[in-house]
């Protein structure tokens, strides 16, 4: 699989239609792959592919020194497909000038691993390999939501208290989420100042509801602000508690169908809802 | 802390329904407690999600959000818009472990001074038997 992957990369920056593959490349031994951009065809074999290659490398389309770079290829999961799907759907890619690869995945050891039904791209442009057999590869989740949702309020607010007392406002999860690309963040804005700039537990909260809720409805679960969190915060879980309301109340799933009409920004008059008086 | 518990309620209505039927219950002499702080906004579309956060962070014991009832909005559809995105914002702020019982949601129309007297007086009500939002105040003393 990885000498087709290098093989087609080859191809696509020979041709000229691509400036830039963006892929994965080894690190250090056991550890997940890095991100990679090749822009010659001599450094493909530089690009490799396996069950550590774990970034969700759509995250760097949003950045302008990669959109400076040209027209890109990016190597995608099944999962990070979806996160194309939301950035395509909210006018954030030009899919028309973007090649994707799609490679067939047999599971990154990740929580979100476990079950998975998206091993094979959708909409790729080309698809390398196909998945095997066996059960993907999967991690566990040290919280889950329903272990979560089985305590009482209190108790869940003094779970978050611990984990937002840990966090330091390194903001590492908004810059590796693919789907959070505002040119300013409401995080950085003054005036008026929306959440508090410092890492102190009113300001933590108000960051991490504002970030959880602007990825209402959007977010595609890749969880890669959890892997990127360096104080260990199971973010995901707010992620999830709103997926599952999404899918609930609106029988919407992110990334899933690229028709569908987004959450956000449509309504219908027969919405259903217990709690207006 | 002699003095007896008075609940702080921030309540955000949208100028074309709500704040309407608050001025209502106004011009006819209703009483109703003067707990809450009225904070007028065009359209319950408007109201951030953030903004409920600031009112807790700020000392709210209560927070209402109040507009047009369905097919009433000036604007057609804000009201629509608003409530998709309450129904998600519970589910977060309820994960979260935040007291709901805090948050309420009602529809009032211009012509409804009386239900506006009804639901502050029960807010309130409900609000003093709460007491003070301690959980979310005492996050500002932890880590300063």
């Amino acid at each position: 699989m990885i000498e087709q992957l290098r093989e087609t990369c080859r191809r696509l920056l020979d041709e000229g239609s691509v400036q830039v593959i963006i892929g994965y490349g080894d690190s250090l031994p056991g550890k997940p792959a890095r991100p990679l951009f090749i822009r010659k065809s001599e450094d493909v074999d530089q690009l490799t592919w396996g069950p550590h290659c774990l970034p969700n490398l759509t995250a760097y389309l949003k950045r302008k020194e990669v959109k400076a770079l040209g027209n890109a290829a990016v190597i995608v999961k099944g999962c990070d497909e979806k996160a194309l799907v939301v950035l395509t759907k909210e006018s954030q890619v030009d899919r028309a000038s973007l090649h994707v690869i799609g490679m067939a995945c047999d599971g990154v050891c990740a929580p979100k691993c476990a079950g998975c039904k998206m091993r094979t791209p959708r909409f790729a442009d080309e698809v390398i390999g196909t998945p095997s057999d066996a059960e993907p590869k999967a991690g566990t989740r040290p919280v889950t939501l329903e272990d979560l949702m089985a305590k009482t309020p209190a108790e869940r607010w003094d779970f978050w208290k611990g984990e937002f007392a840990r966090c330091v406002k390194c903001y590492a999860c908004r810059q590796v989420c693919p789907l959070c690309y505002c040119e300013r963040c409401i995080a950085d804005k003054n005036r008026p100042q929306e959440i508090l700039t410092s890492a102190s537990l009113t300001g933590n909260f108000a960051w991490h509801i504002a970030r959880a809720f602007h990825l209402a409805a959007r977010c595609v679960e890749c969880g890669e602000c959890t892997r990127a969190c360096p104080a260990g915060i199971p973010l995901a879980l707010l992620n999830r508690a709103l997926a599952e309301q999404t899918e609930e109340s609106f029988g919407y799933q992110p990334g899933m169908d690229p028709d569908a009409e987004p959450v956000f920004g449509s309504w219908k008059a027969t919405d259903k809802e217990t709690f207006i008086r | 802390m002699s003095e007896p518990f008075e609940p702080k309620i921030v309540a955000y209505v949208c100028n074309w329904c709500t704040y309407l039927g608050a001025d209502l219950a106004g011009t006819n002499r209703l009483e109703y407690p003067s707990n809450v702080r009225i904070i007028r906004l065009p359209c319950t579309g408007r109201i951030d999600f953030n903004l409920i956060v600031k009112a807790f962070e700020m000392g709210a014991d209560s927070v209402l959000i109040s507009g047009c009832h369905p097919a009433d909005c000036h604007y057609t559809a804000g009201n629509y818009h608003a409530r998709r995105r309450w129904i998600l914002f519970r589910r977060l702020l309820d994960t979260l472990g935040i007291e709901m019982d805090r948050i309420n949601f009602t529809w009032i129309s211009a012509a409804e001074g009386k239900k506006w007297q009804k639901v502050i007086t029960d807010i309130t009500e409900k609000t003093r038997a709460l007491g003070p939002y301690k959980a979310y105040r005492e996050l500002h003393e932890v880590a300063g």
